[in-house]
């Protein structure tokens, strides 16, 4: 436990330090977002129809920017090698480094997310659930593309292997969003889709480190 | 201390049952000596801090890719030896190496810690050793106390602020320990990454070419730090092409492990 503590708290650091990475999921998110007006048009009960559409996909995308570097840097400089080497699981390892990157990205995202949905003249009543669908689904996204990381690790082009391993995996997260979110703005009861997405999460909450456990030993080999 | 008191509490109770019944019974005489013996061989294990123990490869086989590195190769360890492995690149020194740690699994053949296989404890197994190699492992953006501290506290928990300063000074790096890690030379990166040895204590090192960078006066001193950590009962293998003094290290030359070239060795024979 101390050991989860001790990386989340290294990685945070790093992250704060060199800042790169959070500022630009959330430039993309924030830049991508507004396009959608110029591109539509601004007609209110279009980009209202789209909204949670659009906001989930570019959420969805944006964190997937900064996956490749999850395990990247550490295997590159050696850190890789020593975290396995620590007297406890990697898997317990793996949990704190997906919770930085949830803490460094989904969470800038879903404070982002509400004041898009302003611009998008999104309907009051689903600004609830966009914000509890993204409290459950970021995380979930952060889990599944620490798995697709690690399995990506060592190969060249990663990045690109790296989108067509994730994106069909992200799709479920997609679908009970966006129709969380449709169902909170027509006025419907939602609690399917969000328990749902919380299955979603707690099904990957064990299964993602243990396969991206599984991943980095056999990229250390 | 408690060594002692307990040795002058066990004499008591010698003069005492002689006092008692005398003549002792026979099985009474065969007792007392025995009793010493053990009582002896305690105090040793005591005085020596770390208690008796030996790591052991049986007929470890190396296979990466489609070539075999080294097969049916032995080695024994126990405290205060040192293991230097010698042989021409590509032999296999650092592979055996990462094998010894546990990063590589070996295609044939056991290790065993105290005779116990270590793939039946990872985590103990990870808590007994250091590894270092190639890599520093040294994050640009962190300070050279925040590097050691990390790895030092993700090995033992405990480790406090203290220990680690201590450990830089040993290696040279004080007065640079706030200094961030991308202004570190390539023989400053190699010391920090060595100051993780003193900083979270473990029976055995594993050192793939520790002195790779070091300029001489700092070999000196990873000479010394070895050679404490052996007189302390700790175990030491180690890989190089440099000259590292090591009095008394019993060498092991990979290339007499090597496979025939054509010979189908290990799992596939």
């Amino acid at each position: 436990m101390k050991r989860l503590i001790e990386i989340i708290r290294r990685d945070l650091r790093l992250a704060l330090r060199q800042g790169s990475d959070s500022v630009m999921v959330v430039t993309f998110f924030v830049l991508t977002v507004i396009l959608f007006p110029f591109g539509i048009g601004p007609e209110a009960n279009i980009l209202e129809r789209v909204s949670p559409g659009v906001l989930w996909v570019t959420a969805l995308l944006a964190s997937m920017l900064s996956l490749d570097r999850l395990f990247q840097a550490d295997y590159e400089d050696g850190s890789l090698e020593l975290l396995a080497l620590t007297p406890t699981a990697l898997e317990i390892l793996v949990i704190g480094k997906v919770a930085a990157h949830w803490l460094t990205t989904g969470l800038p995202l879903m404070i982002a997310a509400p004041v898009l949905a302003v611009l998008l003249h999104m309907n009051g009543d689903g600004f609830v659930a966009l914000l509890v669908t993204m409290l459950l689904g970021t995380p979930t996204l952060s889990l599944i593309g620490a798995m697709g990381a690690a399995l990506v690790l060592g190969a060249r082009r990663g990045g690109v292997l790296l989108s067509l391993l994730v994106l069909p995996l992200y799709i479920p997260v997609l679908i009970f969003g966006v129709g969380a979110i449709d169902s909170a703005v027509q006025g419907l009861d939602y609690s399917a889709q969000l328990l749902l997405l919380g299955g979603i999460l707690l099904a990957a909450l064990p299964l993602a480190p243990l396969a991206a456990a599984a991943a980095l030993r056999q990229a250390l080999e | 201390m408690k060594v002692a008191r307990d040795a002058r509490a066990i004499a008591c109770g010698l003069n005492r049952t002689g006092f008692v019944a005398f003549p002792p019974t026979s099985a009474f005489r065969e007792c007392f000596p025995l009793a010493g013996a053990v009582v002896l061989l305690w105090c040793r294990a005591m005085t020596k801090g770390i208690p008796p123990s030996s790591f052991a490869g049986e007929k470890l086989v190396c296979i990466r890719g489609e070539r075999v590195v080294f097969t049916q190769l032995d080695f024994r360890l126990t405290n205060g030896e040192a293991l230097l492995l010698l042989g021409p690149n590509g032999s296999g020194k650092s592979s055996l190496l990462r094998v010894m740690a546990g990063l590589l699994k070996p295609a044939d053949g056991h290790l065993a810690w105290n005779g116990a296989p270590v793939t039946d404890d990872r985590e103990g197994h990870s808590a007994r050793i250091h590894y270092v190699g190639h890599h520093d492992a040294i994050k640009p953006v962190l300070s050279v106390l925040e590097n050691l501290r990390f790895w030092a506290r993700l090995h033992d928990p405990r480790t406090g602020d203290r220990t680690a300063v201590t450990a830089l000074e040993r290696m040279g790096l004080e007065r640079l320990a706030e200094v961030p890690g991308k202004m570190l030379s390539a023989g400053q990166k190699r010391r920090l990454n060595l100051a993780r040895l003193l900083a979270a204590p473990a029976p055995v090192w594993l050192l793939d070419e520790p002195s790779v960078a070091l300029d001489r006066a700092s070999v000196k001193v990873l000479e010394a730090v070895i050679a404490e950590h052996r007189a302390g009962g700790g175990m030491v293998a180690l890989s190089t092409h440099a000259d590292v003094d090591l009095s008394g290290a019993r060498e092991l030359h990979l290339d007499h492990f090597a496979a025939a070239p054509g010979v189908v060795t290990g799992i596939w024979a």
